[in-house]
């Protein structure tokens, strides 16, 4: 199916998708957003079995805040399909589909280690990338790039050495 | 007019202190040149590939660029059993730490060889989560510079280190 | 032992307590910076947990503030094995949200310096696993033939790694003169080489002990768990996105994607072998198709990257003719060269999500642009990252020594799953 004929598929369930340079985007409501995988995997001509990856994007400033995308596709029919839900930036949570598709196990620790997003009834949420105590969700836009004064983990910050310590 | 005497950038010292240094080093006897000769010989690296450089390190001591001609393909595990840390890749702020364990682990005569740009100054990555320059962590010796660096340029680095052990000895 | 206790544990009255064992960061039987936190009963891993991000890089937050151009030096050293699929993935991606494609001749030059990587990246696997399982000498052969790689490499490239050589809009240089004879002579040489890695370990009883019934990842998990690649070719899946969503002109190419139903180490190090086969067919078949000359990069003024490349006396810079033009010939290029250099390519605002197929798996990048001339968002979906999930699927109720075989057949990339 080309994304045109998916788009007109999925919209017969749900009117908010959009098809843009051959993708097709569906933009549902994080309280939507469990409900409507089952049927995006079983119905016979979407077959959107396969998870391939779970990420956001930050747009500070403006409602909704963080956007986070699903990028689904089908193993025997070749489609995609973006699932796009918008978090507001107070309470930014939105439902875990480890229970639909368990590879969303790292993709979901991965973006909350970067955004600080929520993922209800994830089994393990905790940083994945970053270490264990660090403060502060890197990749929002808000966060700085870093790198002027390194933090060594644990506290100290050793000087450079120009004598060796024997 | 009195030259000012300013302290050595890198040394930390007055050229006067350098000066003593090196005539106290033309007088190392013949014992300490042989040890010095020795301990530049076999020096056996520790395995601490991180990233790009880590395959680089590996083709230097795979087949076409052999670093066993200086007995130096034997990439001990235990860092107990090594000598020289050729800290080769990017050091994230998780990986830092662990640096500094296997570095205190290895006993001394020890070096450590900073392997590509990103070890030695953060490369380009400068950002939250790169360590920007090993030196902040432990001391180094040779800085190989490089993204990554030919395992020519290692191996030039690995020599100039030689040379260092040769005439200088462990301590500098 | 004493009488009693002896008694003792054949009545099973002593407690069983279970060892954790770590296994990394540092170690010289993981690929890269991995830490494996095991719990061993005996011999028998109990549970497995990796614990990643020991080379996290920040490479994505890094490109948000860089121009489009010098996004493509960033992402190539994510998966640093694999550095043409990276570029390839991020330029296909900038060039569907800029509505262009690159001419033909790049098109072909991209799937053979994707191929000749594949090819590359399978022998430093079978390198390193044949290393870590103890077949040492398999570690020099590997890095041997990788050698001829990395010099046509560095004769097209200038570098024997992270070449920054796809370009959005297409490559930015041509092949050098003799590079299509170096081309053809290493086809005409690696077939028996692949044949002698056969004859070396593929009846090797240690080596079979070793692999075969080794780390089953059965097809239903495979994908429940998104892995992709060969793990997922050896459970019987042929899944390969070459096929499946063809790029750079793939559906042109006469290849085979090998399947294996054992879905064990013995059926991956089979499969990958198999790889490196079908790749050198599509070396060859884009060595004929070189044969043509052509553009290697889009003619748009406005997006391709402006200097023109050459080799000279101190490596690869820009041609002297070309520094003639803009220094002294043209006040327009000397300005449009300065422009693309500085800000870069202007992207239209949107989304797109370009998947490859690289060594390891899908290779996907989600890219985000919000019409300036810096990515606004640029998500690398590794292959590696998502593969990684399965080692407990894998290793859990297996020997402690396994894990290692598990984990080699897997061939995670720590570049690409900390990136």
């Amino acid at each position: 199916m080309n994304a045109q004929e998916l788009a007109d598929r999925v919209g017969e369930r749900h009117p908010s998708v959009v098809v843009a340079r051959q993708e097709a985007t569906l933009t549902l409501e994080r309280t939507e957003l469990l409900g409507a995988l089952a049927p995006l995997r079983d119905d016979p001509e979407l077959r959107l079995d396969f998870l391939s990856s779970i990420t956001a994007s930050d747009r500070p400033g403006r409602d909704p805040r963080f956007w986070v995308a699903y990028e689904l596709y089908s193993l025997e029919l070749r489609h995609r399909l973006r699932v796009k839900v918008g978090l507001a930036e107070d309470g930014a949570s939105v439902p875990s589909v480890t229970s639909v598709f368990p590879t969303a196990n790292w993709l979901e620790r991965e973006t909350y280690d970067f955004y600080g997003i929520v993922f209800d009834g994830h089994p393990d949420l905790r940083r994945i990338l970053l270490p264990d105590g660090w403060e502060g969700w890197p990749l929002r836009k808000t966060e700085e790039l870093g790198g002027v004064n390194t933090w060594y983990h644990g506290g100290a910050f050793i000087p450079p050495v120009d004598r060796r310590i024997t | 007019m009195p030259v000012e005497r300013v302290q050595g950038h890198l040394t930390g010292r007055t050229a006067e202190e350098s000066e003593e240094e090196l005539k106290r080093g033309l007088l190392m006897t013949s014992l300490d040149k042989a040890v010095n000769w020795a301990r530049k010989q076999s020096m056996w690296p520790v395995t601490f590939g991180l990233a790009c450089c880590a395959i680089e390190m590996m083709a230097t001591g795979a087949g076409d660029y052999d670093l066993s001609r200086w007995g130096m393909e034997l990439f001990r595990a235990s860092p107990r059993q090594a000598d020289l840390m050729i800290v080769a890749g990017r050091v994230s702020q998780k990986m830092a730490p662990v640096l500094r364990t296997v570095y205190d682990q290895m006993p001394e005569p020890k070096w450590v060889i900073s392997m590509g740009v990103c070890a030695s100054a953060g490369g380009m990555f400068t950002n939250y989560a790169i360590v920007q320059g090993v030196d902040t962590i432990v001391p180094v010796d040779i800085y190989v510079p490089g993204c990554p660096p030919k395992p020519e340029m290692l191996m030039y680095g690995i020599l100039r280190l030689h040379e260092k052990v040769r005439t200088e000895g462990h301590a500098s | 032992m004493s009488e009693r206790e002896v008694d003792a544990l054949s009545t099973g009255e002593v407690r069983q307590e279970t060892m954790i064992v770590n296994m990394g960061p540092q170690h010289p039987s993981t690929h890269g910076v991995l830490r494996l936190l095991l719990e061993l009963d005996g011999e028998t891993v109990v549970s497995c947990e990796p614990i990643i991000g020991y080379l996290h890089t920040g490479i994505e937050k890094n490109t948000e503030y860089r121009t489009w151009q010098q996004g493509v030096t960033f992402v190539t050293r994510a998966d640093y094995l694999s550095p043409f699929f990276n570029e390839t993935a991020y330029c296909l991606a900038v060039e569907k949200l800029l509505g262009i494609e690159a001419p033909p001749r790049a098109q072909v030059l991209r799937v053979l310096f994707m191929e000749m990587n594949r090819i590359a990246s399978h022998l430093v696997w079978l390198a390193t696993a044949g290393m870590e399982l103890g077949a040492v000498s398999v570690m020099l052969y590997g890095f041997r033939e990788r050698e001829t790689i990395l010099d046509i490499f560095e004769a097209a490239t200038g570098l024997r790694m992270n070449h920054a050589y796809v370009r959005i809009g297409g490559v930015v240089m041509d092949l050098p003169d003799g590079g299509l004879d170096a081309i053809g002579d290493f086809t005409a040489m690696m077939p028996g080489r692949i044949r002698e890695y056969e004859n070396l370990l593929s009846r090797n009883p240690i080596w079979v002990e070793r692999n075969a019934g080794v780390g089953v990842l059965k097809a239903e998990t495979a994908l429940g768990l998104g892995v992709t690649g060969p793990v997922l070719r050896s459970a019987g899946v042929a899944k390969d996105v070459r096929r499946d969503e063809p790029y750079c002109g793939y559906e042109t190419y006469e290849f085979d994607v090998p399947v294996r139903e054992t879905a064990d180490c013995y059926g991956r190090f089979e499969l990958r072998l198999e790889e490196m086969r079908e790749s050198l067919r599509i070396v060859e078949q884009c060595s004929e198709r070189l044969r043509e000359p052509g553009h290697v990069m889009i003619e748009d003024p406005k997006v391709a990257w402006p200097a023109r490349l050459e080799v000279g006396s101190d490596g690869i810079g820009n041609a002297p003719s070309y520094v003639t033009h803009i220094m002294e010939e043209s006040m327009e290029a000397l300005i449009h060269h300065f422009k693309m250099v500085t800000e870069g390519v202007s992207v239209p605002a949107g989304e797109v999500y370009v998947p490859v197929e690289s060594p390891r798996g899908e290779l996907g990048f989600y890219v985000v642009s919000d019409g300036g001339h810096r990515p606004y968002r640029v998500k690398i979906r590794d292959p590696s990252f998502v593969n990684l999930q399965s080692v407990p699927a894998m290793v859990e109720g297996g020997l402690v020594a396994d894990a290692i075989a598990v984990i080699s057949s897997l061939d995670p990339v720590m570049g690409g799953v900390d990136r």
